[in-house]
C-alpha cells in the first residue's frame, strides 16, 4: 500500500533532508501501519461526528449520505474513534 | 594592509568575527569564552556591525536561535564553553544534520565536576560525534584566522556544515598576544556574502528538520558522514586561498622539526607552543624528537597522520581529556588509525593538563624521554595520566 517516496540511495538524499515539495507527507500512506481496521455500522450511527472530531490522523470524512468513513490509506488503526463512539457504531476488527 | 596589534585573544576573536559581517549572534555567557560574545555585543551596540545580537536565556536557545537564523539564510555565530556546550548538546547534531553553516567558538574548559573553570578538552571531546567540523588553534593568530576561515568552509555549498573553532580557555581566551589583524577590505575580498543552498522564507517552499523514518535514516547518516569527510577538500582549498592572500600556511597536521625524528609528540591547542619550545630544547640535547600539531580534529585526517608518522619509532599522543573507562580520546583515534599500518610507531598515550593544570617544557621533555624508551610491538599501558599524584 505504501508508495516508496524516499530516495533509494544515500547519494539521492537531499542535503539536510530538506523537502522542497509542499504537503508531500500526503503521499506517504500511513495506513500500512494498521493492525486493526474500524468498521462503521450504519444502523447504529447517528451521524454525530464524534469520530470525525477525535480522529488524530484527520482521516475520517463524511460521505454523501452523511455517514462517516475512515480513509484507509491513512487510518493507522488506533481505535480512538471506536472508543469515543458512544452509540457503539464503530468496531475495530483485525486486518486479515 | 594588516596591522600588528596586541590584544586579548577572546577580544580579537570577536573582532575577527565582526569582520565576517555575521547577521545573527546569539550567546549566553559562560567562563572562559564570555569575552567573545560580550565584545561582539559591544561592537553591535556601538553600531560598528549591523547584526542581531540575541540575548538568549540559555546555551540551548543560543544554538537554536543560530540554527533558525542559519536556516533563514543568515550568517550565524555563537560561542560557549564547558557546561554551556553540554547544554547545547541536544541541538548540536541538529545543526549538522540540517546542514546549517553555524560557526561557534569554544573557549575550551573542563567539564564539571568538581566544578572547574579552567582549560582542558573534555567539553569538545564530549561533542566529538555531532557531525561538526572541529578546528584547534594553538595561539592568537590561528584563532582569528580560523574564525574567518570557518565561515568560508562552513558556507561552501560542497560543505554546508557547522564549524567549531577551539581555543583553550584562559591559556588562549584571556591572554594578550601580538597578532596581524586583517582589514575589513581584505576579509570582504576573502569571504563572500553567504549564498544559502535553500532558505526558509514565506515565499519559498522548503521544509527543514523533517522526520526521517527507518526507511531513510541509514542513508541520511551515510550522506552526513560523507559530507563531513568530503569537507576536507574544501578545508584544504580555503586554507590554500588563505595562504595566497595572507601568507599564513595551514594544514591538518602541522609538523615542527620532524626531519629525522625518531620520536613524535602530538598536541592539540595551546600546548603546542610549549611543545615547540620543548622540542627545540630536546633537539639541542641531541634527542631526535619532533612535534605534530593536530589542527583538524573532525574530519579526522587519517592520511595526513599516516604520512606524518612514517619512519617514527614512537608517537606520544597527548590528550587533554579522559574517555573514562577507555583511554584518551585522541589516543584512541590515533591507535585505531595506525593499527593496520605496517611498521606503525609504538604509541604512548599521555593524558595531561586536566582542568587547567600547567603543562611545562619539562613535562614535554619527560614525555619525549618516555617516547625514546618505548618499543614497537610492546604495549606497557593503554594510557597514563601524567603527573597524577599517588602513582
Amino acid at each position: 500500500m505504501a508508495e516508496k517516496k524516499w530516495p533509494e540511495t544515500w547519494q539521492e538524499v537531499s542535503p539536510g533532508n530538506m523537502v522542497f515539495e509542499p504537503g508531500n507527507a500526503a503521499s506517504y500512506h500511513t495506513g500500512s501501519w494498521r493492525a486493526l481496521r474500524p468498521v462503521f455500522t450504519k444502523t447504529k450511527c447517528i451521524k454525530c461526528g464524534v469520530c470525525y472530531i477525535y480522529c488524530p490522523e484527520g482521516c475520517i470524512y463524511q460521505n454523501d449520505e452523511g455517514f462517516f468513513e475512515a480513509d484507509l490509506d491513512y487510518c493507522k488503526g488506533c481505535g480512538i474513534c471506536a472508543a469515543e463512539c458512544w452509540p457503539g457504531a464503530i468496531e475495530m476488527i483485525e486486518e486479515g | 594592509m594588516a596591522k600588528r596589534v596586541g590584544m586579548e585573544i577572546a577580544i580579537a576573536a570577536a573582532e575577527a568575527v565582526a569582520l565576517c559581517r555575521p547577521d545573527v549572534i546569539a550567546a549566553y555567557p559562560i567562563t572562559p569564552n564570555t569575552h567573545i560574545p560580550e565584545h561582539l555585543s559591544d561592537i553591535v551596540a556601538d553600531g560598528r556591525l549591523d547584526a542581531e545580537f540575541v540575548c538568549v536565556e540559555s546555551e540551548h536557545s543560543a544554538l537554536s536561535a543560530c540554527i533558525g537564523a542559519s536556516a533563514a539564510g543568515a550568517r550565524a555565530f555563537t560561542a560557549t564553553s564547558s557546561q554551556g556546550l553540554l547544554y547545547m548538546d541536544e541541538v548540536m547534531p541538529i545543526a549538522s544534520s540540517m546542514r546549517l553553516p553555524v560557526v561557534m567558538a569554544i573557549g575550551n574548559r573542563a567539564l564539571s565536576g568538581p566544578i572547574n573553570i579552567w582549560n582542558d578538552h573534555s567539553d569538545i571531546m564530549s561533542q566529538r560525534d555531532m557531525g561538526w567540523i572541529s578546528l584547534f588553534a594553538a595561539y592568537g593568530q590561528e584563532v582569528i584566522d580560523m574564525c574567518v576561515q570557518a565561515f568560508k568552509i562552513a558556507e561552501d555549498l560542497d560543505v554546508m556544515l557547522p564549524v567549531n573553532v577551539n581555543l583553550d580557555g584562559f591559556q588562549l581566551t584571556h591572554v594578550v598576544e601580538p597578532m596581524l589583524f586583517p582589514t575589513q577590505k581584505e576579509i570582504d575580498k576573502f569571504l563572500p556574502e553567504r549564498k544559502p543552498y535553500a532558505a526558509v522564507h514565506p515565499d519559498t517552499t522548503v521544509s527543514m528538520g523533517t522526520l526521517g523514518m527507518p526507511d531513510i535514516f541509514t542513508e541520511s547518516m551515510k550522506a552526513k558522514d560523507e559530507a563531513l569527510k568530503n569537507s576536507k577538500k574544501t578545508i584544504l582549498k580555503v586554507w590554500k586561498e588563505w595562504e595566497e592572500q595572507f601568507g599564513r600556511h595551514y594544514q591538518p597536521i602541522i609538523e615542527h622539526r620532524t626531519d629525522g625524528a625518531e620520536v613524535l609528540i602530538m598536541t592539540m591547542g595551546s600546548m603546542s607552543e610549549t611543545a615547540e619550545t620543548a622540542v627545540d630544547e630536546m633537539r639541542k640535547k641531541g634527542m631526535p624528537v619532533g612535534l605534530l600539531k593536530l589542527v583538524l580534529w573532525r574530519p579526522f585526517p587519517y592520511d595526513d597522520l599516516r604520512k606524518a608518522v612514517k619512519g617514527a619509532r614512537s608517537l606520544v599522543v597527548t590528550d587533554r581529556a579522559v574517555s573514562f573507562g577507555s583511554c584518551g580520546p585522541v589516543g584512541a583515534e590515533v591507535r585505531s588509525a595506525l593499527y593496520d599500518e605496517p611498521d606503525a610507531p609504538a604509541i604512548v598515550n599521555e593524558i595531561i593538563g586536566l582542568g587547567g593544570r600547567d603543562v611545562t617544557v619539562e613535562d614535554f621533555i619527560a614525555m619525549g624521554e618516555k617516547g625514546l624508551k618505548a618499543e614497537k610491538g610492546k604495549r606497557e599501558e593503554e594510557y597514563h595520566i601524567y603527573g597524577v599524584r599517588g602513582s
